[in-house]
């Protein structure tokens, strides 16, 4: 696997500058995490340790709320990550096919990264989005209305 | 300062987006500045209007047409015909969608979509959702103003109570009483949440209000607040409507310069904080005491009910927790009263209902509609019928916790009442129209699959009983699975339902009950003849 990891000053440098944004408090712990996440890709342990610090809340706790929510992650992801939905309007209106011809083209299965570190694959619940499904989001863009036929074109946009 | 004399509006829903309604916005831009009218003409992208059988959409005002599906090449003709002569270019209008003459008390009103009611859309898509002056004018926070000058909060809840609203997250509680529980508990700080965490599959009839008309929950929640005795707010909105965030975030910054929130609003001793709090992808947290943990920075984790919200909520103290849908209807009912609002819909389930229609049809999308029209209905005239002429075979209502609903159901009127006595549930309003060549088996295991998948994991029940119902299903998908197979289902379903702590668990196991009570016989030719009757499941012989 060649995915990089972020070097600690960056990470630091997210972490506070979210705390910064929210305010020290546990309340505001999802905000945090969700701009870190956003920032560094992913929630590293660094990450955790320096937040527990400012926080003042053990990391267990921290780790505990981490992995609960899907759109956080703390492990690393690829450059691009496909989140496919999985769900009943998307599956009934062609979504079956659709996830058949990713995998196809990517050649890996749920929740694996490519070897060389450019897309990880994820299913998603809804996201909200219905009705132009089958629904998948790569990165930040949601695509709706997706023929098989066009999966290798969608995925060739992205470097 | 600048006379407007026209507004242009262009949707932008995700299939505008995708048949160029950035291109068209950009031409009208080019088109408005050519002819010199920049400065009589605004121009506005806006949501989704609804109309997704012609998108990309655009809608002029004072005249309320609407022109699409709209092309790059069409804009020219339309600004010069328009904007430029004032004649409406009526080869580029889009086409009227027909009144079936079955449901005769709808009534279409200029500046809406015929054969529509909108109370709760009424202005989404019609008004800049980033001018707060466009919601004054289209009545806005009139009935913030009745409230708070007029009205004792008694005189709220019985208004509230009278019109008979239910609340529109699924359960169907009466919103006045719990506002006057709310009222009723005692303690010096109180909460209004508006639960905007709308995660069900097939459901997005929130992120159009938010995005469209984000002032009229903000209002809402004003009156709510005042009504029940609270001076802080929260919207809990999903961590994936990035742009109804943005949007509400906009909103409560306008309505704090003009007055509406803060400190003494309109001169009177209520002062109100609202917050948005963005989720971060948990189907759970829709639940109200889980969204009450996710606020608090913690695992969206139910709590065990009685204590409820209304006594026990956020930090322990009283809080209203109300679905957008719901707050969406208090300002039109306090400007207009509870008679008018009884005037829609049935009698025990007055007002109206946003739907999203979505499946196998021609045309789907969302539209609002008075409480108790038919699955017929809703196919022939919203749907314009089933694609390819299939046949209709089942409805699956209010995203994965709802029910499926078989076709023999499809003229029962769908209210609360009608449809708990045919023993379905209506749900939060999404319609998954699926026809002939769906597979019960398949579909009952995708919905199985986004149970076991978002189950919270706090309770037994729940985390292990959808996990097996799922490798049920799936063997069964695959050929292997056996006829002591459905007695297993039966009772995993009926454990699910007794035994779970919160509504996920304990709706999950509906699908299950509801294919073995109406498809029976399709499921056990999976079983006794290994074959899958439309052709869908893999039927490998794979075991789990």
């Amino acid at each position: 696997m060649t995915i990089e990891t972020k070097d600690s000053k960056v990470v630091l440098e997210a972490v506070q500058s979210a705390v910064t944004r929210y305010g020290a408090s546990q309340d505001e712990l999802i905000p945090i995490l969700n701009d870190v996440n956003r920032e560094i890709g992913y929630l590293p342990g660094e990450a955790l340790d320096e937040l527990s610090r400012l926080l003042k809340v053990p990391k267990s706790q921290l780790f505990s709320v981490a992995s609960f929510y899907r759109m956080l992650s703390t492990k690393p992801r690829g450059k691009h990550v496909l989140q496919f939905c999985e769900s009943a309007p998307c599956h009934v209106a062609g979504g079956r096919e659709v996830w058949l011809a990713v995998k196809e083209v990517l050649k890996i299965e749920e929740n694996e990264t490519t070897p060389d570190g450019k897309w990880t694959l994820i299913t998603t619940s809804c996201l909200g989005v219905c009705g132009v499904g089958p629904v998948m989001m790569i990165d930040d863009d949601v695509i709706g209305n997706v023929d098989p036929a066009q999966v290798p074109d969608i995925l060739a946009k992205y470097q | 300062m600048k006379a407007i004399r026209s507004m242009v509006l262009v949707s932008s829903d995700a299939q505008s987006i995708a048949n160029g309604a950035k291109e068209v916005y950009q031409a009208l831009q080019r088109e408005i500045a050519a002819f010199g009218l920049e400065n009589e003409i605004s121009l506005t992208m806006v949501g989704d209007v609804g109309r997704h059988d012609a998108s990309p959409l655009v809608i002029i005002y004072p005249e309320a047409t609407i022109y699409g599906p709209v092309k790059q090449e069409d804009v020219h003709y339309i600004v010069e015909e328009h904007l430029y002569k004032g004649r409406i270019a009526a080869s580029m209008q889009a086409p009227v969608r027909e009144l079936s003459g079955k449901i005769a008390w709808l009534s279409a009103r200029k500046g809406t979509l015929p054969a529509e009611q909108r109370i709760v859309l009424e202005r989404a898509g019609v008004i800049d959702p980033y001018s707060i002056d466009d919601y004054i004018i289209h009545d806005g926070y009139q009935a913030l103003a009745k409230a708070l000058t007029d009205m004792t909060p008694d005189q709220i809840f019985d208004i509230l109570e009278a019109s008979g609203l239910r609340g529109r997250g699924g359960a169907g509680f009466p919103t006045g009483t719990k506002w006057r529980f709310v009222n009723r508990a005692k303690n010096d700080k109180k909460y209004v949440v508006c639960n905007a965490d709308e995660s069900e599959p097939g459901t997005f009839k929130d992120r159009l209000i938010l995005e469209g008309d984000p002032h009229s929950i903000i209002e809402a929640m004003a009156i709510a607040a005042y009504a029940v005795g609270a001076d802080e707010g929260y919207f809990y909105i999903r961590g994936e409507y990035v742009l109804a965030q943005e949007r509400v975030r906009k909103a409560i910054e306008q309505a704090k310069e003009m007055g509406f929130l803060g400190k003494n609003i309109f001169g009177t001793d209520f002062n109100l904080e609202l917050h948005v709090h963005a989720g971060a992808g948990a189907y759970i947290c829709g639940e109200e005491t889980a969204l009450i943990e996710s606020i608090e920075g913690k695992r969206g984790e139910p709590r065990p009910r009685p204590p409820y919200p209304t006594t026990n909520g956020l930090w322990g103290k009283p809080t209203l927790v109300n679905n957008v849908e719901t707050m969406a209807n208090v300002a039109p009912i306090l400007r207009n009263g509870a008679d008018w609002y009884r005037s829609f819909g049935p009698k025990n389930s007055p007002g109206t209902k946003v739907y999203t229609i979505l499946g196998n049809l021609n045309v789907t999308g969302l539209i609002e509609v008075p409480m108790g029209i038919t699955l017929r209905e809703v196919i022939a005239i919203y749907g314009k019928g089933m694609k390819n002429d299939k046949t209709f075979k089942l409805a699956q209502t209010g995203g994965s916790s709802g029910s499926i609903v078989p076709a023999i159901l499809q003229d029962t009127p769908m209210d609360f009442d009608s449809f708990s006595n045919a023993g379905v549930a209506l749900g939060s309003g999404a319609l998954l129209i699926c026809d002939e060549d769906t597979c019960v088996v398949d579909l009952a295991k995708t919905l199985l699959n986004f149970f076991r998948k978002e189950s919270c994991g706090k309770c037994n029940p729940c985390r292990i009983g959808n996990q097996r119902a799922f490798e049920i299903l799936t063997n069964i998908s695959e050929g292997t699975g056996t006829l002591n197979d459905l007695t297993d289902l039966m009772n995993l379903s009926d454990n699910l339902y007794q035994l779970s702590n919160c509504g996920l668990g304990q709706t999950a196991g509906a699908p299950i009950r509801d294919i073995l009570n109406h498809y029976r016989a399709e499921v056990e030719a999976h079983i006794r003849l290994k074959v899958c009757p439309t052709g869908i499941c893999p039927m490998s012989g794979k075991k789990i």
